[in-house]
């Protein structure tokens, strides 16, 4: 996972260089997560007030106007309004997730990778323990427990993701350790600490970044999964996940109130997962 | 290979082992009152003390957990109040209609993921090889229950070709299954097609080539046989996508399975069922991994454990 020969990187076409796919993910991510940043300077409406007299309105262009553009849902709120609003709890959930995620998988990693064999298998132990229940499943029963607060959220999504990159860093300390310049960092009389920060950490750092892109894509939708199955983010909040599960029951009438969050989360996802393609095949080749 | 067999073995005891601690802490230990949250609301005091003395609740937590883990060794998981029965029989008798879900998925995974892999990694740099790509890219961007309900709006709503809930026949499984088995495929489909691109180039696929072998009989006996290991590998890790996926699929489509019912449990706060399913589905990711390890010694036989 670290320390590949060269030679790998530079049978890619334009060494240094995101490929246009990765650019492309990188835009819309970028997109939907300003839309959602600037939500309300963009859209008017109240993303959460009924207005019963607008209920099913359709999309503009399909009947409806421009005043919602996507059209309004089962309370006549705005569909438009509710997406963008419903990004900034969404992404930001993922966003903090994927960070605590790291952190914890990191110092992980490095505690079993450097704390002796006993350590490594307890951890390692508790990776396999962590990986063979499915992440939905246990994430709904710790949620049904402690309840559905956005703190309870964020611990389920970090929880669900800390094994990664402990098991890469992990690795990485494991070869990096036995380089020739770590010996003699450590004949010189570097201490553990130093050699983490100075030579483990700098070289852990692309496969890290390439995992964080990654698994921030598989954080939106876990998210936007518990909400559609109502152990999310809660009602009247807009989640994309939420207004999924709401619009199914319009699905023979009003078919936009389940297709438009859809195709924000298809976004984020889809955009984070070139992204992070690309920043694989730029920064860590070996690691596809 | 012995020896490795036992060391396994008793590795994918301890992983249950530690699984089941985990549960114990979630539902047991979390919650604070464990009994309350084992019995349905309002039930009455004595029977709370009851359970409390069957759990040995008032023992230190150590105890409590050998309690817990004698009985679910032998197979007592506690009753389901929502189903008044034992807790492990009203699982088990969902595991068929999930099984035949995961089945489904997991042949169409194979099937389509393979194929769109080879198609892919043999016309590199082709179209087929760019529309395979960006079917796998979709694949693994769409998120599993609005694809399920675009299918159904699709198929269902719009073209009314297939039922979009119940469990009776082969047109029931058809949405479903697509909806499981998306993502695993284009999972397997990337995987495949970079598995085989660096199988294709080794010096023993040209002298195949050379020899005069079909095209046919290089790809798919020589290096496909070669490609399938990480493949395989790939293919047992994913019993848990699909068992995870399973939960949300088949609540989409009402799909009487496993999935549906631990979402029900927990909306009725039936927690015996919920740690039945939990401890059910590791042991199954945990047996299907250990399975898989010593598949490999059948496809590849130079891979030899010690």
């Amino acid at each position: 996972m670290s320390a590949r020969p060269a030679a790998r990187a530079t049978a890619r076409p334009r060494p240094g260089r995101l490929s246009p796919p990765a650019l492309v993910g990188g835009l819309l991510l970028a997109l939907v997560v300003l839309a959602s940043l600037f939500a309300p300077l963009l859209v008017s409406s109240d993303p959460v007030k009924p207005s019963f007299s607008r209920r099913l309105a359709p999309p503009w262009g399909l009947g409806g106007s421009v005043a919602h553009p996507v059209g309004t849902d089962n309370l006549g709120r705005d569909i438009l309004a509710r997406m963008l609003h419903g990004g900034r709890i969404s992404l930001a959930l993922a966003a903090i997730s994927v960070v605590i995620a790291g952190a914890v998988g990191i110092v992980v990693g490095l505690v079993a990778g450097s704390g002796g064999e006993r350590v490594d298998a307890f951890f390692m132990r508790l990776a396999d323990v962590q990986l063979a229940l499915p992440v939905i499943m246990l994430a709904i029963a710790i949620v049904a427990v402690v309840g559905t607060s956005p703190a309870a959220l964020v611990g389920v999504l970090a929880l669900s993701g800390w094994v990664l990159y402990a098991r890469t860093v992990r690795a990485n300390v494991l070869t990096i350790r036995r380089l020739e310049y770590v010996e003699a960092a450590y004949t010189l009389g570097a201490s553990d600490l130093r050699i983490i920060v100075r030579h483990i950490l700098p070289n852990t750092l692309a496969p890290i970044l390439v995992i964080g892109s990654s698994q921030f894509a598989t954080m939106v939708l876990l998210e936007s999964g518990l909400s559609f199955l109502g152990m999310g983010i809660q009602a009247p909040r807009p989640s994309w996940g939420l207004m999924l599960a709401e619009g199914r029951d319009y699905l023979s009438n009003a078919w936009w109130l389940a297709t438009a969050p859809g195709i924000m989360i298809s976004l984020v996802v889809l955009g984070a997962n070139l992204l992070g393609d690309g920043l694989r095949d730029l920064l860590d080749p070996g690691l596809g | 290979m012995r020896a490795y067999v036992l060391r396994r073995l008793a590795q994918s005891a301890l992983t249950l082992l530690g699984v089941s601690l985990l549960v114990f802490v979630v539902l047991r230990v979390l919650p604070g009152d464990p009994a309350k949250m084992l019995l349905p609301d309002g039930a009455p005091q004595s029977a709370v003390d009851e359970l409390n003395r069957q759990l040995g609740l008032h023992e230190p937590l150590p105890v409590q957990y050998a309690i817990f883990i004698r009985s679910v060794v032998r197979g007592d998981f506690g009753q389901s109040f929502q189903y008044r029965a034992p807790a492990l029989r009203v699982v088990t008798e969902r595991i068929a209609a999930t099984a035949e879900l995961a089945l489904a998925a997991l042949v169409l995974t194979v099937a389509v993921g393979v194929s769109l892999g080879i198609l892919a990694a043999v016309r590199r740099g082709t179209r087929y090889d760019y529309a395979s790509t960006v079917l796998a890219v979709l694949g693994q961007s769409l998120p599993n229950f609005w694809l399920g309900i675009m299918l159904i709006l699709l198929f269902g709503v719009a073209l009314r070709w297939l039922p979009t809930s119940g469990f009776e026949g082969w047109r029931h499984v058809v949405l479903p299954a697509v909806t499981l088995a998306a993502f695993p495929t284009a999972l397997v489909a990337r995987l495949t097609r970079s598995s085989m691109l660096e199988i294709l180039g080794r010096d023993f696929v040209r002298t195949g080539r050379a020899k005069g072998l079909a095209e046919r009989a290089v790809v798919l006996r020589h290096a496909l046989r070669n490609a399938a290991v990480p493949v395989l590998t790939v293919l047992g890790l994913q019993i848990g996508t699909l068992l995870g996926g399973a939960v949300i699929t088949e609540s989409v489509f009402a799909w009487p399975g496993m999935g549906k019912l631990v979402v029900d449990a927990i909306y009725f706060r039936d927690f015996p069922v919920v740690q039945t399913v939990l401890i059910f589905s590791a042991t199954v990711f945990v047996v299907i991994n250990l399975l898989v390890d010593l598949l490999y010694t059948v496809i590849d036989p130079r891979i030899r454990y010690s």
